[in-house]
């Protein structure tokens, strides 16, 4: 009997060397004459022990890691010799309080499946969800999603089943559906682990979505970064429709979905959706004014549901245990669980799916263990590159939609970056206005232009030139970004800018609450 | 290292003329150029722009408007790195300007023996595992100056 050795191939194992460590346990088991079967499958996402290697056993698979090169020979003698006496040793990775911890919805099979085996999928309870729905009116997939409480994870929270009802009661002759995984904020991996690790239930989503609101096609544009996730994903595209849940007939039904892969070329501002669409229209990715919306207008001038990856990677599930079972999570309006992902300086990085409503000083300081470097945690960003930075005295701020939008902040597509006491929070700011004057799409005044002054400006407050005065310019041109700009790039900038100065005020320049009470 | 061919009127035609027909044709068709000659020459753009009934200056717009589209070739070995806070978060500025004095070169530039260009990039998506690069397109995770000095000194160049 073969031993079945899981090694992850996502982008982030890779990056940390799992392919040489796959190669080495594959030549290490040649040398032992084991017979072995290696299977690359996505991250769990715990970061701070990958590569981690998994092996299956009559009790289920047990874990190594970090596995370095050097490591296989003995980790693999190890798992031959019935996983005894290894320093990697993890036990059963479910039994990981990291893992245990969490409520994975959306990621249930990322990181145990085989992301380009269909038959895998299916029997860790793929398309189950396609089934209900095939068995369903349409209206009534588009009534269990806006049920569900569902809303867009790309970053604006916008609930995902009004949008399909817009698309499935506009009348159209043909109507598209598109995913964005133009994942471009630093701090976000989810949508590429999610591909890399589990594409079927993207594919799932999307089908379901088409049946829902009556598109035959889909597109989903991912971003040229993610390489590995494309290859993925085209892999998987082609086994789906190999098995028929793909093409003319879906699952043997009358309806009809297919989709293919475009990918972006590395401009930010088309994970905005209106640019998006454009870019793959063939054009510059220039935002669009709003109305008309996409679900009137969208792609080609077609009806367009538009959603993020989570988005519709979460549909899947709603339609496998009906929307009141997502419902039954989070707090507030923000239902459901959301994939978060902790990056940066932090001790355990990785993908942390749970309820909303978690603190985010649990997420930093308990489950990411505070930062990598050992030094105290000076500031996070939440939400990307647009998002605010908190300093700690936040951190009792529940992780949530309402909660984030009260404090001057966004939870966005759900990344935190956290950063120890070395950080440099004028900087930050300066880096904020700087990547908005490089990644501007050129369409609105305030973006374009005042992303370049504001650099200026801020460069005048800490070499401290009239400080007072270009403080209080500082703060103008930020109210100009955020109502004079169409989309989020120059509308959002404003945070980390604004959330930087607020409550870091010392980094520029002005007196140290210490300083002043003296 | 990534080799290419060199710029050939004829065979962009042909695969510019193999994609005409797709929906929003002109990303994947420069894709495929500069997948071929490694840069987007400045004598397709009027290639393009008869075979999918554009004007030239939209051609050139889009070509322009993306990051990753080159309008030369690149060096031999392509080395991103990136930029975006949470690299910076572990250091990736210093690491930065560490390649830059190594190779002499400032970011978004080749050598002048063509060995290496370097490229900022804003985000790989591999925030956990900062500070990350990409190399002729292998991923680096937790990039640091020994595995920097290796990377510039591979031995081809």
């Amino acid at each position: 009997m073969k031993l079945r050795v899981f090694v992850p191939g996502d982008a982030g194992a890779v990056a940390l060397g799992a392919d040489e460590v796959a190669r080495a346990l594959q030549a290490a088991a040649v040398r032992r004459n084991a017979q072995i079967e290696i299977v690359r499958t996505g991250s769990r996402g715990l970061y701070w022990l990958e590569p981690m290697v998994e092996i299956a056993t009559e009790a289920g698979r047990v874990a190594y890691g970090p596995v370095a090169l050097v490591d296989a020979e003995t980790v693999l003698d190890a798992a031959l010799g019935g996983n005894r006496g290894h320093s990697l040793y993890l036990g059963t990775p479910e039994d990981i309080p990291f893992l245990s911890t969490q409520t994975r919805l959306t990621f249930a099979r990322c990181g145990i499946v085989d992301p380009r085996s269909l038959d895998d999928y299916r029997t860790h309870d793929g398309y189950k969800g396609l089934a209900h729905a095939l068995q369903m009116a349409p209206a009534a997939v588009v009534e269990e999603v806006t049920q569900s409480g569902l809303r867009g994870r790309g970053g604006a929270g916008f609930p995902t089943g009004i949008k399909w009802k817009t698309v499935a009661d506009t009348v159209a002759d043909c109507k598209y559906i598109v995913c964005n995984a133009d994942e471009g904020d630093s701090g976000t991996f989810a949508d590429r682990m999610i591909i890399e690790g589990d594409p079927f239930v993207l594919i799932e989503g999307m089908t379901i979505a088409g049946i829902a609101v009556g598109a035959p096609y889909g597109y989903i544009y991912v971003r040229s970064e993610y390489p590995h996730a494309i290859a993925v994903l085209n892999d998987a595209i082609r086994a789906a429709r190999r098995g028929g849940m793909l093409g003319r007939s879906i699952a043997g039904s009358p309806l009809a979905f297919d989709l293919e892969v475009r990918v972006g070329a590395g401009a930010y501002v088309c994970g905005e959706e209106t640019s998006l669409l454009d870019s793959l229209e063939g054009k510059r990715g220039v935002v669009r004014a709003k109305p008309p919306l996409p679900a009137h207008k969208g792609l080609f001038g077609k009806p367009t549901v538009i959603n993020n990856v989570l988005s519709l990677a979460s549909v899947p599930i709603i339609l496998e245990k009906g929307g009141v079972f997502y419902r039954d999570f989070g707090m507030g309006r923000s239902r459901g669980t959301m994939p978060i992902q902790l990056a940066g300086n932090i001790k355990y990085p990785g993908l942390y799916e749970t309820a909303f409503g978690v603190t985010l000083g649990e997420l930093v300081e308990k489950i990411g263990g505070g930062t990598a470097t050992g030094r105290p945690v000076r500031a996070v960003q939440v939400g990307g590159p647009l998002g605010a930075y908190f300093p700690r005295s936040m951190f009792d701020l529940p992780f949530d939609y309402e909660a984030f939008t009260k404090a001057d902040g966004l939870i966005g597509h759900g990344g935190i970056v956290v950063f120890d006491d070395s950080v440099d929070m004028a900087k930050q700011a300066r880096f904020a206005m700087e990547f908005c004057a490089i990644e501007s799409c050129g369409k609105c005044t305030p973006c374009r232009v005042g992303s370049m002054r504001g650099v200026e400006v801020i460069d005048r407050i800490i070499r401290d030139d009239n400080r007072a005065a270009n403080t209080a310019l500082l703060e103008d041109l930020c109210h100009t970004m955020k109502f004079g700009s169409l989309c989020a790039l120059g509308g959002f900038t404003p945070y980390p800018v604004m959330s930087a100065l607020t409550h870091f005020p010392e980094d520029f320049g002005a007196p140290t609450r210490l300083a002043a009470a003296e | 290292m990534t080799s290419y061919a060199p710029w050939d009127a004829d065979a962009a035609r042909t695969i510019i003329a193999e994609k005409q027909a797709m929906p929003g044709a002109l990303l994947p068709i420069l894709h495929a150029l500069q997948e071929e000659f490694g840069y987007i020459d400045r004598a397709a753009e009027p290639l393009i722009a008869e075979i999918l009934n554009l004007t030239r200056a939209e051609v050139h717009g889009v070509v322009t408007f993306y990051h990753d589209f080159r309008h030369t070739p690149p060096g031999r070995h392509v080395l991103k790195l990136c930029r975006a806070e949470a690299c910076q978060a572990m250091g990736a500025d210093a690491l930065s300007l560490y390649a830059e004095q190594k190779t002499g070169v400032a970011l978004g530039n080749t050598t002048a023996d063509g060995g290496i260009s370097l490229e900022p990039v804003y985000c790989l998506g591999l925030c956990a595992v900062a500070p990350s690069a990409m190399f002729d397109g292998r991923v680096i995770g937790r990039l640091d100056t020994n595995k920097l000095d290796a990377l510039v000194a591979e031995p081809d160049r």
